[in-house]
């Protein structure tokens, strides 16, 4: 498989196009990485993904893919005899990853921008609590998925359902200092917390995780904060 | 252990539905539960303790919910037969993309038709109509969405066509005409048993749903 026949067009800052990186760097892929400027879109970005129009897009052999875990699965399918399997081997145990993922997505994620974009302090109140809750959900789903191994996945690896979450440790830090509450923390969110502290470290995200200070110069960019 | 396979379901739920269907595809045995919405059984709140929907599937008693992560486990466990997704990788991710597609966008704009009205419903419709096209380009002159071989996409689909009298009934418009290649897509997949089995009968719907109108649209 010709390896420079990869790119990926995406940002440095941006959750979802880190999904599609780290599964990059697990299969060992060499890509080129296409960054879009803030605030525009290239026409190669809307060519790729003319129905969404978003970041990230795979663009394998002049094909592309949409969407960072379809991508993600796409990279483990794809590169199947190279490197880790991102997706766990049994199906019952795919199905809880892909539902978690999708948990993540659909509404631990929106309550996580929610304390971003809240429009004074008892909406923001509300927004906490709200992750606060699913993050103790998470907890719960860590240690039944990981089956005591350290990662999600349930192996010694990380996998599909380590980097959909994985890949918030930087923004999760940038709220975290926002609302001033924490998280994850070793009292509330003890296995969460090693976990996070092992995937950052992770040879495959360690290179491409944003640091807090720049990212939260640009999440301040993105997210003018409200004056109290 | 044998295989035993229970669904939690609601009957005009276009979600049941894809569920009904794969598992028909398959041939797999299962036993039907209808669920009171307004009356959640135990079972239901205990296999499905976050989200609380329907459809959930039991399989030798553990839970599989959201129904296109159950239709792709019932393709990964019952492999031997009628495969719903492709074998290509790429193909899978186009399938994936569209199932996903359907699921961002088809639920909250159809709903928008017939839960309101007035300007809320011109806007909603113009969104679904935008949203039914996009989705017939993709169909394009293909017997289904997957090329020659019903499959995911198709599955993901289907059950919306059961709601497509009450979107034209209360949106007041006609689906066939800015649409004709869908509707003859549809027509397509009713002739296959799995989906005629599976989906309920448009005109029960369309009660259905005018009785839900009636709660949300005060006339």
């Amino acid at each position: 498989m010709a390896t420079d026949d990869v790119k990926l067009i995406g940002s440095w800052a941006s959750v979802f196009v880190m999904r599609a990186r780290i599964a990059l760097h697990l299969k060992s892929i060499s890509y080129e990485f296409l960054q879009e400027t803030f605030g525009s879109k290239s026409e190669l970005l809307l060519k790729s993904n003319p129905v969404h129009k978003k970041i990230p897009v795979l663009i394998h052999a002049d094909k592309p893919v949409c969407e960072s875990n379809i991508i993600v699965q796409y990279i483990d399918e794809a590169w199947n005899s190279s490197g880790p399997s991102i997706l766990p081997s049994h199906p019952y145990d795919k199905a809880i990853a892909r539902f978690w993922a999708a948990y993540i997505d659909d509404k631990w994620f929106i309550s996580l921008r929610s304390i971003l974009t809240s429009q004074g302090e008892e909406e923001k109140k509300t927004a906490i609590a709200e992750v606060e809750e699913s993050t103790e959900l998470l907890e719960k789903a860590f240690v039944d998925c990981s089956k005591g191994k350290p990662f999600f996945n349930g192996t010694d690896h990380i996998g599909y359902l380590d980097i959909a979450l994985g890949s918030f440790l930087g923004w999760l830090r940038v709220v975290e200092l926002d609302a001033g509450h924490k998280f994850l923390d070793e009292s509330k969110t003890p296995s969460l917390s090693k976990w996070a502290e092992r995937f950052c470290n992770d040879p495959a995200v360690k290179p491409i995780m944003p640091e807090i200070t720049k990212l939260d110069e640009f999440a301040r960019k993105v997210f003018p904060r409200q004056q109290s | 252990m044998a295989n035993e396979v229970v669904l939690l379901d609601f009957w005009p739920s276009m979600f049941g539905m894809r569920t009904r269907i794969a598992l028909r595809e398959k041939g797999v045995e299962f036993e039907y539960r209808e669920e009171d919405l307004r009356n959640k059984s135990p079972l239901l709140l205990q296999m499905n303790p976050i989200h609380k929907k329907i459809p959930v599937l039991i399989h030798n008693g553990k839970p599989v919910n959201e129904s296109i992560i159950q239709v792709q486990y019932i393709d990964e466990v019952w492999s031997h037969k009628n495969p719903i997704l492709p074998s290509d990788p790429y193909q899978r991710a186009q399938a994936r993309f569209w199932a996903d597609f359907i699921d961002k966008k088809m639920y909250e704009a159809q709903r928008k038709v017939w839960a309101t009205k007035g300007e809320e419903q011109e806007t909603g419709k113009k969104d679904f109509i935008e949203i039914l096209k996009t989705l017939e380009s993709e169909l394009g002159d293909k017997p289904y969405f997957g090329g020659d071989e019903f499959g995911l996409v198709d599955i993901a689909l289907i059950g919306f066509s059961t709601w497509f009298p009450s979107y034209e009934k209360f949106g007041n418009f006609s689906i066939e005409q800015e649409c004709p290649k869908l509707i003859a897509w549809v027509k397509k997949c009713l002739q296959r048993e799995t989906v005629a089995k599976s989906l309920p009968d448009p005109e029960k719907v369309t009660e259905f749903v005018s009785m839900l109108r009636s709660k949300f649209v005060p006339e």
